[in-house]
């Protein structure tokens, strides 16, 4: 019974998943500390500011697809299978349409909180890095978490056990390789 | 079962459409933006620091693991006291056993997590041509750590307690909050003690 875990029980059950995060969460971190990001962040204003809301936002979008996948199967609402089913479909492009809205959104508060702060920053630039880094991020995320829910489902896992670890994952980790990706492309363009 | 649209909904339950994109849309992005409005308060401080962060490679390092380990540590304690509300045998005391364990846990997670990121950190940091020392860095990450599960521990049970006396599910509304709230404060608590160690 829930009442009578002890502090031990509680430990031995998060840890995996607390590990799981840690090492996510140091591969990002890893990332973020290279040289090559490191001149990065010096030469753009606003990246900074913008990267918890982009790494927590990845997580609300496609935390919320999978959770909505997982209930979908056990109601036996959609089938655990890639097909164009109307369900299936709907909550793809709707978690694309979240993700890049809210990444452009994203960019925008950012660049008007820069103006408040004093410094200034290129609008078209943070735009861009977001556009590039959301459009990455929702390709991988929407293609890796559909494939391991419908493959995990058939095999017997309960996706609700896999979701929160896949996302966070993915999420931070390619989450901050991607905004990387969205600088040197932008940088190339504009 | 592979009948479109709405000819598999049962007829007893004549819910709004849960699957129309306009309203997944409309539900969630709303939520997104409050939530990276939010975030922006860590972004300020991250900014703020933004020349240390440059040059001491193992603090950048440190960063996303502190955003994401508040947050998991606040959504366990917090899911395990509103399973405990769901069940009836929630009580805010010190005597209650699963308040302790829970604080226990967190705790001993917190000095787990962040005793091995604080040596992680250091060694990825000085690969990557940084100069702070192990102990500097141990210190940032254990410190910032225990005080870290000390507010986990704090918010979720205010929070758990708040949404029971308000009459809001917790699973809805705590969980998110909680989760959020202690992301931020994960990044406050890493630099204040970096203002005062570094």
């Amino acid at each position: 019974m829930p009442g009578h875990a002890t502090a031990r029980d509680v430990y031995r059950q998060a840890l995996p998943v607390i590990l799981v995060s840690l090492v996510a969460g140091l591969f990002a971190g890893t990332i973020l500390g290279t040289e090559t990001m490191r001149s990065f962040i010096a030469d753009v204003p606003g990246l900074l500011l913008l990267l918890p809301a982009f790494l927590a936002t990845r997580g609300g979008v496609y935390g919320s697809l999978g959770a909505r996948l997982s209930t979908g199967l056990h109601q036996g609402l959609i089938e655990p299978r890639f097909q164009l089913d109307r369900r299936l479909t709907n909550a793809i492009v709707a978690s694309f349409i979240n993700g890049m809205s809210v990444s452009v959104f994203i960019a925008v508060v950012t660049y008007l909180w820069l103006g408040l702060l004093g410094s200034d920053g290129s609008l078209l630039e943070l735009v861009g890095i977001m556009v590039v880094a959301g459009f990455l991020s929702a390709v991988l995320m929407i293609s890796v978490l559909i494939t391991v829910i419908f493959v995990g489902y058939r095999r017997g896992l309960d996706p609700d056990n896999v979701i929160g670890p896949v996302v966070t994952t993915l999420g931070d980790v390619f989450g901050v390789f991607f905004l990387l990706v969205g600088v040197v492309v932008v940088g190339g363009v504009v | 079962m592979s009948a479109p649209g709405d000819a598999s909904q049962s007829p007893d339950r004549p819910l709004p459409d849960e699957w129309s994109i306009p309203r997944i849309v409309r539900t969630m992005v709303p939520l997104l933006a409050v939530l990276s409005v939010l975030q922006l308060v860590s972004g300020t401080v991250l900014q703020t620091y933004e020349a240390t962060l440059v040059r001491y490679p193992a603090l950048l390092v440190l960063v996303p693991v502190q955003i994401g380990t508040a947050g998991n540590l606040a959504s366990i304690t917090c899911s395990r006291l509103t399973t405990q509300l769901h069940l009836g045998t929630y009580e805010l005391s010190l005597a209650n056993p699963e308040l302790r364990a829970n604080a226990g846990a967190v705790f001993a997670l917190a000095g787990t997590v962040f005793g091995v990121v604080g040596v992680a950190a250091w060694a990825i940091g000085l690969a990557l041509g940084g100069a702070l020392g192990l102990g500097r860095v141990l210190l940032v990450s254990l410190s910032s750590g225990m005080l870290l599960a000390g507010l986990v521990v704090v918010t979720s049970v205010a929070a758990v307690e708040a949404s029971y006396r308000v009459g809001l599910n917790p699973d809805d509304t705590t969980i998110p909050v909680v989760t959020n709230v202690c992301d931020i404060a994960g990044v406050l608590i890493l630099f204040a003690v970096v203002t005062l160690v570094v």
